[in-house]
């Protein structure tokens, strides 16, 4: 019994002894020689795998950043919305200009209450199915179905389903602009904007291409494409794309008339501090005057 | 006839509830509009011909088939074209449409109205083909499938049955039933030329026991006259889905159609009963497909009933004739109730493949609670196809579709016995349909490069 263990036990041992030098050899021969900077810039990045900056992964972005950064000496043309590039470039020695911040904007406004549900759906919770079936609840075929693919997408938590609202609303403080629920949206509803000076922006708060009378019956805000706003904009940042208005973000200066001017209350405008009642100042004037 | 047959595996038995099969076809009037929409088959849909102001003739060619896998559209009334415009469909999206305001009721030239059996066919195959390609033939069991490409059989392959699908294995459907009881004869001769159009030597006519009283009609007519040689009738077990292509052929043959296959590799060629009456007219009284039957029938429905409509009629005016909507009505079904789909606005047009018109009171339609998954298997024992249904909509619900294809989701007929036999009432047929589509355009993709 004895002799049984001592032997395999020295078979083993010798045979184990035997394959790991075979292995160390074999290791240091086809050993790859990695950059360990991409170790360090992986882990200044979210980490979230999102996509949003066009690359396979964290992992593919960073090994982009460091070959960029050996080869041409800047980080032109990368950019991960969901961190830091500061944090990236001081990494690798470099410095950039910090990218302009943008944030995913749902362009429906068909609430509950704007847009009253006519038919109720019992199915699959996915937009993509629904979307394929019917027109939508209110019968608007551009409207938010609500049936969240975009919630399910979003790596940040950014985006949920207003259960009150019925649409899908964005946290404006977690969203980083990535554009994965964007993609995932089948009617394309969500949009990629910049944040705008202040986190304020403007922007057509509806993607209905459907003829007037259609829309009003369908939805109190949906836009019919009627052009008030192209021609009330003084800095042609207003273009029309199809039936739609659309407002160009570089070009707009966030002076809100074409807010005033639309009839149809289809363009919003979010995160201005409210303005003070114009009656009200010109009767003040009055009464000055008058004293 | 034949002792009665089935499939061997999966199904379910729905209530039947055809409450309507008394009642005798009744020849809709002709209503003072119609709209006639231009996508009534699956494919392609047609393009307009007819432009405002036009008059037209009833019968008269308005839209010509675009592509392969599309079918004509002809119109089914006399009059005026109003205009050619987008119509709501039963989905709530808009598809183009011809609208035309009645005048009067004048046929085209060359259309036989009469009502005389015409049993002679005189006509060569290929005229037979051509006739019903021309004339707008379509599968009119609800998949609206161009006839004349079911027809046309490739030129290595050999037709041996002409299998006949009056199964109608929807439950409250009976628009096939009361035309099998009404015009047998005219059903008979279309049969015949389904057999000449193909070429094959034999036809099965699949029928469920529950319409005994039809399969005893034909067998009596059958025996009595040989000129119907070659055409039997087989009686078939009441079971959900009896009618489906691929079950049709295994209960009446034997024969199983291969995976991603078309019948044809089993030298069969399944053809609905509404289809064959449509090739019958075509083919002997020169009559283009522009009128159907249609069951409007619910339990709470006042008088369920079948009418011959012409194809455009709208369908509020068919509810009104079956003794109008009745109250606590929360769903109208457009087609029937295992296969048809919801409709979410309640004024369409009856189109080539609307079958039945079905109303559902709140209490019906009571949408049950869903829950999770029991893993009690009751879905796999239903699938007629041998499928997984609980994984293929697992799969679906976390788009893994490489996994859906490996589990043979594209051999999945749709017919909802899973969803049917849930007892957690997992919507698993409408994950599952996601992921068939999904996965067909990934595989539609791959082939093209």
């Amino acid at each position: 019994m004895n002799d049984i263990l001592f032997y395999s036990l020295i078979v083993l041992g010798v045979l184990g002894g035997i394959l790991a030098v075979i292995l160390y050899i074999v290791a240091q021969k086809f050993k790859v020689e990695e950059n360990p900077l991409i170790d360090e810039v992986e882990a200044s990045l979210s980490g979230a795998n999102c996509g949003g900056c066009g690359f396979a992964g964290c992992r593919a972005f960073a090994e982009a950043c460091v070959k960029s950064a050996h080869d041409k000496n800047n980080l032109s043309g990368l950019n991960c919305t969901s961190s830091d590039m500061s944090k990236v470039a001081a990494v690798l020695g470099l410095t950039v200009e910090a990218a302009e911040p943008t944030i995913a904007v749902v362009r429906c406004n068909g609430t509950c209450e704007n847009a009253p549900k006519k038919t109720h759906y019992e199915g699959a919770d996915i937009c993509a199915f629904a979307h394929t079936l019917y027109a939508g609840g209110s019968g608007c075929p551009n409207a938010c179905l609500g049936l969240g693919d975009c919630v399910k997408k979003c790596a940040f938590d950014a985006i949920h389903i207003d259960k009150e609202k019925g649409i899908a609303v964005v946290d404006e403080d977690k969203c980083v602009g990535c554009g994965t629920c964007s993609k995932a949206c089948p009617r394309g509803i969500i949009e990629i904007r910049p944040k705008g000076k202040n986190n304020r922006r403007v922007y057509v708060d509806c993607v209905n291409i459907e003829k007037g009378a259609i829309t009003m019956k369908n939805c109190k805000i949906g836009s019919i494409g009627c052009q008030k706003c192209l021609k009330e904009c003084p800095f042609e940042a207003i273009e029309m794309r199809g039936t739609l208005a659309y407002i160009n973000a570089d070009k707009c200066k966030l002076c809100r008339k074409c807010v005033d001017v639309c009839p149809r209350g289809s363009i919003l405008a979010v995160n201005f501090p409210p303005r003070k009642p114009k009656v009200e100042v010109t009767e003040s004037v009055n009464n000055e005057s008058k004293e | 006839m034949n002792p009665k047959k089935t499939f061997p595996k999966g199904g379910v038995h729905p209530e039947e509830n055809k409450l309507s099969s008394d009642q005798p076809i009744i020849t809709f009037p002709i209503p003072k509009q119609v709209i006639i929409p231009l996508g009534q088959c699956l494919g392609a849909p047609a393009e307009a011909i007819v432009k405002k102001g036009d008059e037209v003739k009833v019968g008269q060619l308005i839209g010509v088939a675009k592509g392969f896998i599309s079918a004509n559209v002809h119109s089914s009334v006399s009059g005026k074209v109003t205009k050619v415009d987008e119509i709501m469909d039963h989905t709530g999206y808009r598809k183009p449409a011809i609208f035309i305001d009645v005048e009067g009721d004048e046929w085209l030239e060359g259309i036989d109205t009469s009502d005389k059996l015409v049993g002679e066919i005189t006509l060569s195959r290929e005229e037979i083909i051509n006739r019903v390609k021309d004339h707008g033939i379509v599968g009119m069991g609800g998949a609206t499938f161009p006839t004349n490409v079911k027809l046309s059989i490739p030129k290595d392959k050999k037709a041996e049955f002409v299998v006949i699908n009056a199964a109608e294995c929807e439950p409250y459907l009976t628009c096939d039933n009361r035309l099998l009881l009404e015009k047998p004869n005219e059903f008979l001769v279309g049969v015949k030329i389904l057999m000449k159009a193909v070429d094959a030597p034999k036809a099965i006519i699949g029928i469920e026991v529950n319409k005994i009283e039809a399969a005893e009609l034909l067998d009596k007519i059958i025996k009595g006259d040989e000129y119907f040689d070659g055409i039997e009738v087989q009686p078939l077990q009441t079971k959900y889905p009896q009618g489906g292509e691929k079950q049709l052929i295994k209960a009446c043959t034997g024969r199983e159609v291969p995976s991603g296959k078309l019948p044809i590799e089993t030298g069969c060629v399944v053809v609905n009963v509404a289809s064959t009456y449509a090739i019958y007219e075509a083919v002997q009284k020169n009559k283009p497909l522009i009128s159907r039957v249609v069951t409007v029938t619910g339990k709470s429905v006042k008088k369920p009933s079948n009418f011959l409509v012409r194809i455009g009629t709208s369908s509020t005016e068919l509810i009104e004739a079956a003794g109008g909507l009745p109250e606590n009505i929360t769903n109208i079904i457009n087609g029937g109730p295992m296969m048809g789909k919801s409709v979410s606005v309640s004024e369409f047009p009856v189109i080539k493949g609307t079958s039945g018109i079905l109303m559902m009171t709140d209490k019906e339609a009571q949408p049950r609670e869903k829950s999770n998954c029991l893993r009690c298997g009751k879905c796999i024992n239903a699938c007629p196809m041998g499928l997984e249904p609980f994984l293929l909509c697992r799969m679906s619900k976390n788009n893994m579709f490489d996994g859906t294809e490996a589990n043979n989701i594209m051999d999945c007929i749709e017919c909802g016995s899973c969803e049917f036999t849930c007892p957690a009432n997992i919507p698993l047929l409408d994950y599952i349909r996601y992921g068939k589509n999904k996965t067909g355009q990934i595989i539609r993709s791959r082939n093209q490069k």
